[in-house]
């Protein structure tokens, strides 16, 4: 599953992000790669974009983006 | 690379977005500061003086923030151009001085270790130490230090002024031993596709002729977009085709190793990051529990309190840039007045001068010196809004509504402020880091309807509108108008990001950094450059601009059109009163006595009559008057007849001008405000003097609401168009005057149509 199924609050495990556009490089270049816990933070009101936290840090992405980041959901 | 000795060292600051960079720049350089742009994109550059502990005196590059050496837009690819000499100072800089927040050690780590690669001499800033501090984090830079080859790193806190001794110190050393830091061991498989890429590219050039540095080479394999502009490499195009076949065998082999070419070099720097801080950082702040940030978040964020909470933000700052500019430009408006009733007596004599001095040169410096009042208060707002960490808090809740048309919530700000003023809120796009979101944001700000069109709007309303319809239809008149704008904004902006500038989908990664009580020194400082920047590189074209017209409506200004015009005038006040006009040359005679004789400074009312006329008729005799009456059919199929496209193009260097120039050929004078009841009069009364429509009157409904929407969506704010070609460039400065007066007419043209359609005329 990708990082915007998951509940708000729900933590996870990066197991994979497919790497082959800009935007992809620029989350790993913030540090989100496999093998990274994540937490989804929280949803923007409007359903857009969402909140994301990992390695001590806050970041906002857009759904579209975080689609290809696949995570394993813990707990 | 010998260091030419007559030269000052050349120092760059590189790091991550908000790791204290530019609060590191203001520490190392004081007042010594100068702002640029980088050729060809619209990056501030900012460079100054240091000077080192042994007196050396250093010139310090603050290069734009970045995650990444990665470089997937021209604005992201100078940091690395720079990095080796190709643009900006021309020339490699002498040393690379990274600034890492050490609350985000690894990240910013990645990136340092990005540019080692580069092999410049080299040295780290762990700046944010006081809030490590609080956070009990320890870091052992000696060990540290050790283990990146010896490079000095430093722990500082910009923000307090701490550690800047030290770093002046150490760098003093990275100059004189030139050590750079130690470079990442590649694995296997990215060293061979180095080699091979190296070496292919060695035998294209004549056996080496040039080697190309490793940074560029591990660009080129490790970019999803490695040709963001033009060729990475100088040469001829024909043989790009095998420089792209060389980087994919290059990337194959590293596909070959088991790793994805494309996220190798993220994971690699990463690890190998990872393992130069194991066991020097030490961190005795308890896991989990929330942070105040987040804690703040919980409320910030939510969804029905946080969006009231960024409403009524919103809303401050926009009244204070509405409302409360409008006092400071009240004071400038009274000095400029002052200024040009007290040198005026001097100037009796000689009425071209007169009228330079006063309508030229002090309207042109009144005419950009009062936006600076806007531009403070909005430049205050902004920095306050982006040193508490809230901006990215508010792009983050307004995001979706701009995410449609390659925007993003970061556009949010200054286009609310575009409804207050277009100058400022195009200098404020600044904030907006994706270069095409901002071209897109500046090219829609001035559709927003700003404070200068409302005297347009409430002259029509209250003269036509309301009279004819009532007060309700004139408010809805007014509201629509506001509406014009932004209507038309949203398809021009599909159009621009879809057709001219062909963005599919934009990303929109925003780090949400932890928030922060903003030091009034740092707001102080960006509004005071806000300001200065804005006279210096707008100052001039604007100035220039208010005088070219003011010379347009002025000459030629012959004696010949003022006894002419005070002949009629005294004949057809002699037709209307029955007064002979030898009575009337002697009332005026005596006017002009009586005022002589009390020293009055009103003219009476005779005289003011007959000088309104003057004005009217030379107005109407001037070149701009000429050019006007000869384009009138070019606004004919909209219902203006040749006073309201006088008004229209005397608007074109300030749009509220319309007001006084309508004032003016009324035979009004320029006082005649937007309520005046005499120009309501005036113009409510007059006909067409000829052609199929003579004896119908000009404003009609069609042709009023016509006028109005033509201000709604025209460009005409020379103001405007100067900062967009500084900010932007003059391209996008003339494509956004023609685009939208090209709208303005046809919306006011079909306006007209429409209501002759509908039987209104
Ligand atoms: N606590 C603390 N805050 C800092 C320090 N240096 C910078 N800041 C703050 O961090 C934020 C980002 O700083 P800035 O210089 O704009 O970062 P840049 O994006 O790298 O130029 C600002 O709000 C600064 O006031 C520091 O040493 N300590
Ligand atoms: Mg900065």
């Amino acid at each position: 599953m990708d990082i915007s199924s998951l509940k708000v609050g729900q933590r996870a495990r990066v197991v994979h992000l497919h790497a082959s556009q800009p935007a992809e490089q620029r989350l790993m270049a913030l540090g989100l790669m496999p093998g990274v816990i994540v937490r989804l933070a929280r949803v923007a009101p409007l359903g857009d974009p969402i909140a994301i936290e990992f390695r001590g840090q806050c970041v906002s992405m857009r759904k579209r983006e975080a689609g290809v980041v696949e995570v394993e959901p813990l707990g | 690379m010998a260091k030419a000795p007559s030269r000052a060292p050349l120092v760059a600051l590189i790091g991550n977005p908000n790791a204290g960079k530019s609060t590191l720049f203001n520490a190392l350089t004081g007042l010594r500061q100068r702002i640029g742009n980088y050729p060809g994109v619209t990056v501030e550059r900012k460079s100054g003086w240091m000077t080192l502990p042994d007196g050396e005196r250093v010139e310090v590059l603050d290069l734009p923030g970045l995650y990444s050496l990665a470089a997937s837009s021209p604005d992201e690819r100078i940091v690395i151009d720079t990095l080796c000499g190709r643009i900006g100072a021309e020339r490699i800089p002498d040393a690379v001085v990274c600034v890492v927040d050490c609350t985000n050690l690894l990240r910013n780590l990645f990136l340092a270790s990005q540019v080692a690669e580069l092999g410049i001499p080299m040295m780290l800033v762990l700046n944010q130490a006081d809030v490590a501090r609080k956070r009990g984090v320890e870091i052992d830079t000696g060990r540290f230090s050790e283990r990146l080859g010896g490079i000095p790193v430093v722990p500082a806190s910009a923000w307090h002024g701490e550690g800047i001794a030290s770093l002046k110190g150490a760098l003093a050393g990275v100059l004189e031993k030139r050590t750079p830091m130690r470079r990442i061991l590649w694995n296997e498989g990215v060293a061979e596709a180095l080699r091979i890429l190296r070496e292919g590219l060695m035998r294209e050039k004549d056996g080496g002729a040039a080697a190309v540095p490793d940074a560029m080479l591990q660009r080129m394999i490790f970019d999803a977009t490695p040709d963001p502009g033009g060729g990475w490499l100088d040469g001829p195009a024909q043989a790009h085709t095998g420089r792209r076949r060389l980087v994919l065998a290059a990337r194959e082999r590293i596909r070959h190793a088991g790793l994805n070419p494309f996220a190798a070099e993220a994971v690699l720097h990463y690890e190998r990051m990872g393992a130069v801080i194991e066991g020097i950082v030490v961190e005795r702040a308890k896991e989990g529990g929330h942070t105040f940030s987040q804690r703040l978040d919980e409320v910030l964020l939510s969804r029905i309190l946080g969006t009231a909470i960024l409403l009524v933000a919103m809303a401050g700052m926009f009244a204070s840039v509405f409302w409360l500019a409008e006092i400071p430009k009240g004071w400038l408006e009274t000095l400029f007045a002052g200024i040009g009733a007290g040198i005026e007596p001097w100037m009796e004599e000689m009425p071209a001068l007169r009228s330079l001095v006063i309508e030229g040169v002090i309207g042109g410096v009144g005419a950009f010196m009062s936006f600076l009042p806007q531009i403070l208060i909005l430049f205050f707002f902004i920095t306050l809004l982006e040193n508490t960490g809230y901006m990215a808090r508010a792009a983050f809740l307004m995001d979706r509504l701009f995410s449609w048309c390659g925007l993003n919530g970061k556009c949010f700000v200054p286009m609310l402020s575009g409804y207050a003023c277009a100058v400022p809120s195009v200098l404020a796009t600044r904030t907006i880091e994706d270069p095409r979101a901002r071209v897109i944001t500046i090219f829609l700000i001035p559709f927003m309807s700003c404070s200068a069109r409302l005297p347009v709007y409430t002259l029509m309303t209250t003269a036509f509108v309301v009279p004819q319809a009532g007060a309700f239809k004139g408010a809805m008149v007014m509201v629509g108008m506001y509406l014009v704008g932004l209507v038309v904004a949203i398809p021009v902006a599909w159009v621009l990001t879809r057709v001219v500038l062909r963005i599919r989908v934009r990303s929109f990664v925003l780090e949400l950094p932890r928030y922060q009580i903003p030091r009034a020194r740092d707001v102080l400082w960006r509004m005071w450059q806000a300001g200065a920047e804005f006279v210096k590189r707008a100052g001039t074209i604007i100035f220039a601009i208010t005088v070219i017209v003011w010379a347009l409506l002025y000459f030629p200004h012959t004696t010949e059109t003022a006894v002419t015009t005070r002949k009629v005038f005294i004949e057809e006040l002699s037709g209307s009163t029955g007064k002979t006009p030898g009575q009337i040359e002697a009332a005026l005679a005596e006017e002009s006595a009586t005022a002589r004789q009390d020293g009055a400074t009103e003219a009476g009312p005779l005289t003011k009559a007959l000088e309104h006329r003057v004005s009217a008729a030379h107005i109407e005799d001037s070149y701009l008057g000429r050019f006007g009456k000869a384009v009138q059919p070019v606004f004919a199929p909209a219902g203006f007849d040749w006073k309201i496209t006088v008004g229209v193009l005397a608007s074109f260097p300030a749009r509220e001008v319309i007001v006084s120039t309508l004032g003016i050929t009324y035979s009004l004078g320029a006082e005649a405000g937007a309520d005046s009841d005499a120009l309501h009069a005036a113009m409510a009364k007059s006909t067409w003097k000829s052609g199929p429509r003579a004896g119908a009157p000009i404003f009609t409904i069609p042709v009023v609401m016509g006028i109005m929407v033509f201000f709604a969506l025209c460009s005409q704010c020379g103001a405007t168009l100067a900062v967009i070609a500084k900010e932007a460039g003059w391209r996008w400065a003339a494509a956004s005057f023609v685009c939208m007066t090209t709208l303005a007419w046809l919306a006011a043209v079909a306006c007209y149509q429409a209501g002759r359609l509908l039987g209104c005329a």
